[in-house]
């Protein structure tokens, strides 16, 4: 029995995304999956019933009938109260929770005996990109803030030399260099405007570079970065040193916008109503972190409101106001997920708490809070450390192994043995094998030395090189075939026999080694 | 020649032999390395033949062996195709063994053994000379049979002669074992022997031992670990020479049997941490079945989702608009025998201004350095083919990643996968490049029995069919 996906109309205030568009419902249907779509749901972002219909959904009016129709829902905002109360016990939830914020929320789901899976909780790991809804609303929320800023900037972005007269080029700042970030710098820079960006992650420097930013460091040694790729909350000395360059970029710049955030905490307060008096008048700031209090001091959060002549726009609805582009997006995510919980594509869906990824998504199943989620492991294991190679000292082998510094136990236990085994020798054997054995013992250690400086790329020659130089043994058959006898004793017919064969076997190795060798290295050219 | 002189002869070998393996250090002094190799042998033989060990009588017989034997080496070297590479030098160094077998039976024989030969006269051996003079006759032949046995197994293997999969007995380390004491046992027998004959007993049974063993040994290890077999052969043949050394008093032959011996054993060591295994487990054998099955039983880590085919003429097309390439081949692209369409397109490429590049894992293909020698046979110059470490950080920044028959080696899982049987095996980071290209005959994994969920990556695309012709259809469509 193919269960049904339920799009509601988002209720929201001011809310025009929609949580599925006609292009995903007919992928979903793919799945084996019913979808029900709510009359009028995609209006907003222009997509009318009609196609929605023809995509294969189900159009159902009013809110209550649909959320009674549906065993899984699709929303974009977490559900209202009105909304939990249509909700159908035991049904599945997906949308986005912010669980850490809500708390109340999260009982309230949890007493309706729900699964739910929250779109912002996704874990950051490679594998769940594809159904980061964070990051493709972030995407588009960077893209329309650089616009909105336009929209209430004064001037042209870009520098012009015109018959009228010169324009300066717009000299923007980025506060946070994360998906909304780069996307910032990335509209901004093409729009024509000089970009600088800062944030705690030294290492989005680079990335800031590909987008056209221009990276500011702040003066000051701290690691901030926190799990998954988020910033982490500095220290105090860190701080200053921050307002300090960002009370600098202050006064220059004409644009800021501050995307900073730090996971399941109020935006941290950068930017002070110091700097935003020291900054020139027209100057737009625009604060993508106004739902979670605001980077800036004087933001009011929803508004655009005017201080000290610098215009500080406050939405926090930013993909909404691309609504068209955010729910394809946002739908693609959501199908992703559904290929994720559905993986024998029979319309059933399957929240395996054994998968990472659905097991960091989901924040109550059936009834039970299971948010927050154990910690993610990092997506890139260390690769192990090269094993010292602590071989005890056999006869053969020992010698050439030792290629990383063994630990001081082994390495002790290494020289024990080595050192009792050469007792051992030193104390039994004659003179005569004691003057061959050190030649043999030297002469692994100048192979172990020549050895190590052959480069890679002629391992294949130096194999067949070492192969013909092991013909050496030639010289074993050699001396056997017609030995001095006293006496004139010739040698057995056996032993001349297995000469002859030795002798014959090691010329084919020798010559064929050697010639196969230099064929080898003859192709090796610049 | 007198026997000063023959001496002298010999520590010149040896120094010839040390530069010519220095040589191999770069691709320019390498040529001149081979030729110190050549003559060093050259004076080794001439040496000897007219030393004091040597009477003209042996003359005819030397030459005519040295004639065919050295005819039968130079037809093979000149007719093998390099993609064979593998399978000649696994036979080589089975006739290094061989060859080291019958140096010691010979001498065991040889009753001028039991003497040594100082200025013309033959002084007999003390008791504990006699000893070692005996121990070192059985452990070379023993080193010998192994290495003749296990070569030629592996020379099977690598011409598909003889199946790729781990040939697995049960209860195959108790075997080894036993065959290790019986080894001993009869070597104690060998020391006490009264006559040559009942001596002759305990080395026949010890050799059919040591063959067999070398048989068990390659027998279990599989396809994937070839590179490390084979250069452990190179090892042990390494190591039977400095054996009939000893056997022989001969520093020359000890000094460089423990070069070859060394250079072997480095070898194996590289191949060993290139793949992140122990050497032990290697010879252990059994790779891919053993500490494979968990992950596979436990279904977690099955990647799942579907995969991107595209045709010759859309790689053309991606290759066409990319400024960096990466190349990464494998054994596939040796099997399609495809290494000169790949320079043609390369060639084609770098003519258009894209930055082309290889990658070159050291495990890929069948032997250490396999991939390099297909390359340089196909004329690409050497600059532009770097070690995996040289080339993995710069994939973030590379358009596309064109995988030639590789897989184990770009597996994804290798970093992820902390069940994966190659978990922790440096890999090349082919899925951080913007597009991988994956060529393929199909979705079979790769040696070592894994899937790799590279391929149901998002920026992933998969070339199906035989390397050779999808890599003709590419160049066409460049071309067009």
């Amino acid at each position: 029995m193919p269960q049904v996906i339920g799009v509601p109309r988002e209720t929201a205030a001011g809310e025009k995304r929609v949580a599925t568009v006609p292009e995903v419902v007919e992928k979903l249907i793919k799945l084996g999956f019913k979808v029900a779509v709510e009359s009028g749901a995609g209006d907003a972002a222009n997509f009318s019933d009609d196609v929605y219909r023809a995509a294969g959904a189900e159009i159902i009016e009013g809110a209550a009938t649909l959320w009674a129709a549906s065993d899984i829902v699709f929303k974009v905002r977490g559900p209202s109260a009105e909304e939990i109360g249509l909700m159908r016990e035991g049904g599945t939830l997906v949308s986005f929770i912010w669980p850490a914020q809500n708390p109340e929320l999260l009982k309230q789901l949890a007493a309706k005996k729900a699964t739910v899976l929250a779109m912002d909780s996704v874990p950051r790991i490679s594998r769940a990109q594809k159904l980061d809804a964070l990051s493709s609303m972030a995407n588009i929320a960077g893209y329309r803030a650089v616009i909105e800023a336009a929209h209430h900037f004064g001037r042209f972005f870009t520098g012009q030399i015109t018959a009228a007269g010169k324009v300066p080029p717009a000299k923007v700042f980025v506060i946070g260099a994360g998906v909304a970030g780069l996307a910032a710098i990335g509209t901004a820079s093409g729009l024509g405007a000089i970009v600088r960006a800062n944030d705690t992650r030294p290492e989005v420097g680079d990335q800031v570079k590909s987008m056209g930013g221009e990276f500011v460091t702040v003066d000051y040694t701290e690691e901030g970065s926190g799990v998954g790729g988020y910033a982490k909350v500095m220290s105090e000395g860190f701080l200053k040193a921050q307002a300090a360059v960002f009370a600098k970029q202050a006064k220059e710049v004409d644009i800021i916008i501050t995307t900073a955030l730090i996971p399941g905490r109020p935006a941290p307060k950068l930017i002070t109503a110091e700097m935003v008096k020291s900054m020139k008048p027209g100057s737009v700031i625009v604060d993508m972190a106004a739902e979670q209090g605001g980077n800036c001091e004087l933001t009011v959060p929803h508004q655009v409101t005017v201080k000290y002549g610098v215009t500080i726009i406050g939405y926090s609805d930013l993909p909404s106001r691309l609504s068209k582009q955010s729910s394809t997006l946002y739908a693609t995510n959501l199908f992703r997920l559904a290929e994720e919980l559905c993986k024998t594509k029979d319309g059933v869906i399957n929240v395996n708490m054994e998968d990472e990824v659905l097991r960091g998504t989901t924040v109550v199943k059936e009834g039970n809070i299971t948010w927050p989620p154990p910690a993610p492991k990092l997506s890139a294991a260390p690769p192990a450390a090269a094993r010292p190679a602590a071989v005890p000292a056999k006869a053969q082998g020992g010698h050439g192994k030792s290629g990383a510094p063994a630990s001081g136990t082994s390495t002790a236990i290494t020289f024990l043995i080595a050192a009792g085994l050469f007792w051992f020798i030193g104390y039994s054997a004659p003179g005569a094998f004691l003057a061959h054995f050190t030649v043999f013992v030297l002469g692994c250690f100048v192979g172990y030395m020549v050895v190590w400086n052959v480069t890679p790329a002629l391992h294949t020659p130096l194999m067949s090189v070492t192969n013909a130089i092991s013909s050496i043994i030639a010289i074993g058959a050699l001396v056997q075939i017609a030995p001095p006898l006293e006496g004139g004793l010739a040698p057995g017919d056996w032993i001349r026999g297995l000469a002859v064969a030795g002798i014959a076997l090691t010329a084919i190795n020798m010559i064929g080694g050697f010639a196969v060798t230099r064929r080898m290295l003859e192709m090796f050219r610049k | 020649m007198s026997e000063g002189v023959a001496a002298v002869s010999y520590i010149g070998a040896t120094i010839l032999f040390i530069l010519s393996l220095g040589g191999l250090s770069n691709p320019e002094s390498s040529r001149r390395g081979n030729l110190y190799g050549m003559i060093g042998m050259t004076i080794a033989v001439l040496a000897t033949v007219f030393g004091p060990r040597v009477t003209p009588a042996g003359y005819p017989w030397i030459i005519g062996c040295m004639v065919v034997g050295g005819s039968i080496g130079l037809y093979a070297a000149r007719t093998v195709k390099m993609t064979q590479m593998p399978e000649l030098v696994a036979l080589m160094h089975s006739l290094v063994g061989l060859a080291a077998m019958l140096v010691g039976y010979a001498n065991y024989i040889d009753p001028a053994a039991s003497f040594h030969l100082i200025d013309g006269k033959s002084i007999p051996l003390t008791e504990a000379e006699k000893a070692i003079h005996e121990i070192e006759i059985y452990i070379g032949i023993l080193i010998g049979a192994v290495t003749f046995s296990g070569s030629i197994i592996a020379f099977g293997k690598l011409s598909g002669k003889i199946g790729g999969k781990p040939m697995l007995l049960p209860g195959r380390h108790w075997l080894n074992l036993a065959g290790l004491l019986i080894v001993i046992y009869f070597g104690r027998e060998f020391l006490h022997a009264e006559s040559v004959n009942t001596g002759m007993t305990a080395l026949i049974v010890m050799s059919v031992i040591a063959l067999l063993f070398g048989i068990h040994m390659v027998m279990a290890i599989g396809g994937a670990d070839m590179p490390v077999v084979i250069s452990m052969l190179n090892s042990y043949s390494g190591w039977a020479a400095a054996a009939t050394g000893f056997m022989l008093s001969n520093d020359l032959l000890i000094v460089t049997g423990a070069l070859v011996g060394s250079s072997g054993a480095i070898l194996s060591y590289i191949m060993c941490r290139a793949m992140n295994r122990h050497f032990i487990s290697v010879i252990a054998g059994g790779f891919g079945t053993g500490g494979g099955t968990p992950a596979v039983a436990s279904g977690g880590a099955q990647p799942a989702g579907e995969v991107n085919p595209i045709l010759a003429a859309e790689t053309a097309e991606l290759l066409r608009e990319a400024k960096s390439v990466i190349i990464v081949p494998g054994y596939g692209m040796a099997v399609a025998q495809a290494q000169h369409t790949v320079y043609e397109i390369t060639k084609h490429l770098r003519e258009k201004g894209v930055n082309v590049r290889f990658g070159i894992h050291p495990v890929a293909g069948r032997m250490p350095g396999h991939m390099n020698v297909l390359l340089a046979e196909a004329k690409v110059p050497y600059d532009i083919v770097f070690e995996m470490d040289e080339l993995n950080e710069d994939f973030p920044t590379t358009d596309v990643a064109m995988v030639i028959g590789a897989n184990d080696i770009v597996n994804p899982s290798a970093q992820d996968d902390p069940t994966s049987p190659i978990a922790g095996m440096p890999v090349l980071e082919v899925w951080k490049a913007k597009t991988s290209i994956v060529m393929k005959r199909s979705m079979a994994s790769g040696y070592a029995g894994v899937d790799n969920p590279l391929f149901y990556k998002d920026n992933n695309r998969m070339l199906f069919g035989d390397a050779k012709k999808m890599l003709d259809e590419v160049l066409v469509a460049l071309k067009a």
